[in-house]
């Protein structure tokens, strides 16, 4: 194996890496132990103590330091003779563009998102570098290998969209825990303590939101010389008290769902009790905002723990003030953080508080933060498992054998006896729109659609640009970047507000745009097709993009897995089904199902289809061929018509 | 399980691990203690991972010192002459080890793994044994098959790009889920020796031929009283003619065995680094769910070949503990 040959190949290879979190350190360690001379790795983050059980070239006194340049520091000790050449930057920053990406042999992906896959493939595509893929959850995991016009790119086959939830569920009807979640999360804590200029649907539902709207504005207002303890009861008698009673006054919402009781603080807890809280700042004993906890103030430890709607209410309260008292100056800055304890304690309280109005079972603080982070499990050793085969593919690729390029999966349970399944890869998507030059074709009702909704629903959320420009033949209708002239920008917000029939060249049936990602050097032909009406529920974008296989959607074999307790045990692949169909005389082609519940931890919610093949050709050389497989994604919210 | 809860400190560092195995598999694995031999690159790969899941205690053994060789895939020894000087592999690793996880006690015990006894083993929960004669895996296998205890046994060995696992864990009582529930199951497993002594020609015909290759260089390696690994391709005809005897012996069409699998076996005896961290993985990922009795085990060999990337899992145990 370790051939003359190969260990030139290996010697002589500039290699990047994207990612040095739990694959990339990993990746890195093998990397340098194979004999890899020069390695480059790009990394924004900086390291947690929840990475420290599988981050392994990290420790505690490195939390707060920089991925990239702590990774390259304790590779270097047990190979001081290699370069490693750090960078703590995000990827798609405009300097890593595709001149940079030119002087590498190979890519080594090891990313927890999908945003940053998608730009790194095209970006790869754009340099012609060939990119090896990977992605762990669990006890599974998976590698791929991408080679322009040779192998399918990482976009040719679709990934699954988001789970995203109307925005009524949130504001009004929750029936689910998540639903809870995302409303103390990007409702909630969003208004009391984000930018106060962004858009909230907090109080969408309350009777009539233009005449009473001034009103409302006020209540998340503190008021000159407002106690803390006074507003924090003010706001939570609003959003669980008076909030509740307005909506149930719309008689028509209850009429098939379980009516939801408003909880007041003085139902809770006696004014006694609360007042004493206030005494706890010995307990806060360190000034440094990341370690205020509420629960700690309170002398509660266990994460574990379930806590009553009258603790909840304490947890809301406490968390609420020490916001007020030791973190001030972060609000109106503050976005919801999965390593910002106090915000998670926030965030678990007010989304139980909220449940226990609805009748919906409460959650520990520790599966709370895992919906509410969108975490995805992690175990050091699959991590260790998918490196190895990461270089190994990284060998082949700088070998340039072809014919032994492999996507390989790492299973929980094994299939065919199989924990480790090779399989031969794809031929690229003929129609695929990011690596073939396939226009796609988008039905809009370009009489109503804004080129705002275009660009925000298509160009960024669906086609994942980052920097964006659209052309109508040789007209400019938009485009983003540092160097433009205050009159184009001008000139470019006003078309964002116009609908597409009226754009100073008008977009109409029949029209092809051009829609090209300047950093990415990736570009894509848009056919419009005027649609009059789109079904609200089905198609609520008001828009539908085809032209390739669209995004599997998430009906038919998903069965509903109990929430309660899943979390902490979830078995991430079962093997449902099994049956053979013939494809050709003599070969017979066996279909496995495989239904997986993804790292995130609302399994009933986020749960998507594989389907798993297994070609038979009666010989040793099994080929398992496993569709979708992305594996991170994060809930979000969609809006629905009232 | 035990009323026993995880600290704040252990729930902050084991928190995404714990979204896979649980709160009490995590309490379990606080409690084992786990004995390894054969600091190689692949023992390195499972006590980083192990020590990182937050066992009790780890104890290592391996009185060798530092070579060129031992180097080649162990990340745990820093390359620094002043550093390694005068110490032994164990102790190096341990060295290394310690600072990965403070909670985890890791530990050197000098000494030669076969001279043991009984009560030394019956410390420890899991014994993983690595580079080492095929006579002396037995030996250590049943001196834990002895003991009234229940000691999982564990072999791991990595030759160029191909390794095996094999697993003992005697009868093993443990939980899965099925669907929504959660079920108890049993396995019983074989001993080394009754594993590797099941006739040739009683096995499924695709059964890997790593296994078979394995089992020759073995038998070589021990005629000719040599440290496992001692080969070189100077050593290929002989080990063809074994291969040959063997194959006739347990009427095995030599076919199983190809001859181009052998002479890679023999003419590089280097651990592939990237196969350690294979190995070293789904050997961390096994002894977990022994440990914390959650998931169905691998009964009872593991093989990985780089040539053709598959992880292949052989059951191959004798009638009794079929």
């Amino acid at each position: 194996m370790a051939s003359q040959q190969q260990f030139s190949a290996i010697k002589g290879a500039k290699v990047l890496m994207v990612g040095a979190g739990g694959i990339g350190c990993e990746l890195l360690k093998t990397l340098a132990l194979s004999g890899f001379q020069d390695i480059h790795i790009i990394d924004m983050d900086t390291i947690e103590v929840s990475n420290l059980n599988r981050q392994f070239l990290f420790r505690q006194s490195h939390v707060g330091l920089s991925k990239a340049r702590v990774a390259r520091d304790a590779v270097l000790r047990f190979r001081p003779q290699i370069s490693i050449t750090p960078y703590h930057a995000n990827v798609k920053d405009s300097n890593f563009n595709v001149d940079f990406f030119k002087q590498f042999n190979v890519v080594l992906n090891g990313l927890d998102n999908l945003d940053a896959r998608r730009h790194v493939n095209r970006l790869c595509l754009a340099a012609d570098v060939p990119l090896v893929e990977s992605g762990t959850t669990g006890f599974l995991g998976q590698v791929t290998v991408h080679i322009k016009g040779k192998t399918e790119c990482y976009e040719c086959q679709p990934k699954p969209a988001p789970k995203t939830y109307p925005v009524c569920t949130i504001t009004s009807t929750p029936t689910k825990f998540v639903h809870c979640i995302v409303w103390a999360k990007d409702l909630l804590f969003a208004k009391l303590f984000g930018d106060k200029n962004q858009e909230n649907d907090l109080n969408v539902r309350s009777s009539d939101a233009s005449s009473s709207s001034n009103h409302v504005e006020d209540v998340f207002e503190r008021r000159n010389d407002e106690d803390i303890e006074q507003y924090g009861r003010r706001v939570y008698d609003h959003v669980f008290g008076y909030n509740i009673e307005v909506a149930l006054s719309n008689e028509e919402t209850w009429k098939n769902r379980n009516r939801p009781k408003p909880i007041y603080s003085r139902d809770v807890l006696d004014n006694e009790l609360t007042r004493q809280n206030g005494n706890m700042d010995k307990n806060c004993s360190t000034n440094c905002p990341s370690s205020v906890s509420a629960m700690a103030a309170l002398g509660m430890k266990n994460p574990q723990d379930i806590w009553g709607l009258m603790e909840n209410s304490r947890i809301f309260l406490e968390a609420l003030k020490l916001f007020f008292s030791k973190r001030e100056e972060e609000i109106g800055n503050l976005t919801f953080d999965k390593d910002d304890q106090l915000a998670v304690e926030f965030v678990t309280a007010a989304a139980n508080i909220r449940a226990a109005s609805f009748g919906i079972p409460l959650h520990s603080l520790f599966e709370a933060k895992g919906i509410a982070g969108n975490i995805v499990h992690a175990v050091a050793t699959t991590n260790a498992v998918i490196a190895g085969l990461i270089v190994i593919e990284a060998i082949k690729v700088l070998q340039n054998d072809t014919k032994n390029y492999r996507m390989t999966y790492c299973v929980e349970h094994p299939a065919r006896k199989m924990l480790l399944m090779p399989v031969e890869p794809f031929e690229p998507n003929k129609s695929c729109y990011v690596c073939s030059e396939t226009p796609l074709l988008l039905e809009i009702n370009t009489h109503r659609a804004k080129l705002r909704d275009f660009v925000d629903k298509i160009v960024k959320a669906t086609l994942g640009m980052n920097l964006p420009l659209i052309m109508h033949g040789s007209a400019l209708l938009y485009e983003v970047g540092d160097d433009l002239d205050e009159a184009m920008v001008a000139n470019y917000a006003a078309n964002l507000e116009k609908v597409l029939s009226e754009l100073p060249s008008p977009v109409t049936g029949g029209t092809m745009l051009t829609v090209e990602d300047l950093q990415q050097e990736f570009s894509c032909n848009i056919n419009i097709k005027h649609r009059e009406e789109f079904d609200e529920e089905k198609e609520p974008d008001g828009m539908v993009l085809s032209g390739w296989a669209p995004p599997p959607t998430v009906e038919g074999a998903n069965k509903t897995i109990d929430n309660a307790g899943s979390t902490s045990e979830a078995l991430p692949v079962e093997a449902e089904k099994s049956e053979e169909i013939e494809t050709a005389p003599g070969k017979k082609r066996k279909l496995i199902e495989v239904s997986k519940n993804d790292g995130t931890s609302n399994a009933e919610e986020i749960k998507k289809n594989e389907k798993l093949q297994v070609l038979d050709d009666d010989d040793d050389d099994d080929l398992v061929i496993l569709d979708g497989g992305d594996l991170g994604f994060s809930p979000s919210k969609k809006k629905c018509q009232w | 399980m035990d009323g026993e809860e995880l600290t704040e400190q252990e729930t902050a560092l084991y928190d995404r691990q714990i979204r896979v195995w649980g709160a009490d598999a995590q309490r379990r694995l606080s409690k084992a203690h786990i004995l390894v031999c054969g600091m190689k690159g692949t023992i390195a790969e499972f006590c980083k991972n192990i020590v990182l899941a937050g066992i009790g205690s780890l104890t290592l053994v391996d009185d060798r010192v530092v070579t060129e060789e031992a180097l080649s895939a162990n990340f745990l020894i820093p390359l620094d002459e002043n550093v390694y000087a005068g110490k032994t592999l164990a102790e190096l690793c341990c060295d290394s080890l310690k600072d990965f996880n403070p909670m985890v006690r890791v530990s050197v015990e000098k000494g030669d793994l076969s001279s043991f006894g009984g009560e030394f083993y019956s410390k420890f929960d899991v014994v993983v044994v690595s580079c080492c004669s095929f006579t002396t895996k037995k030996l250590i296998n049943e001196k834990c098959r002895k003991l009234s205890k229940r000691i999982a046994f564990y072999s791991v060995d990595c030759r160029d790009s191909c390794g095996e696992i094999f697993v003992d864990l005697q009868l093993h009582t443990y939980s899965k889920k099925k669907l929504e529930e959660t079920i108890e199951c049993q396995l019983q497993y074989s001993s080394f020796e009754e594993a590797i002594s099941v006739p040739w020609k009683i096995l499924p015909r695709k059964v890997s031929k790593l296994y078979f290759a394995l089992r020759v260089i073995e038998r070589f390696e021990e005629a000719e009283g040599r440290n496992p690994g001692e080969v070189s391709i100077a050593d290929l005809p002989s080990v063809l003619k074994l291969k040959k005897e063997l194959c006739d012996e347990h009427s095995l069409n030599e076919s199983h065995i190809p001859d181009a699998l052998l002479e890679r076996l023999v003419s590089s005896t280097r651990e592939f680094p990237p196969v350690c961290a294979i190995l070293g993985g789904i050997l961390g990922q096994e002894v977990i769910k022994g440990i914390s009795g959650k998931g169905d085990p691998l009964k009872n060999f593991f093989f990985f070949d780089a040539m053709d990337g598959k992880g292949l899992i052989e059951d191959i145990s004798n009638s009794a503990g079929s």
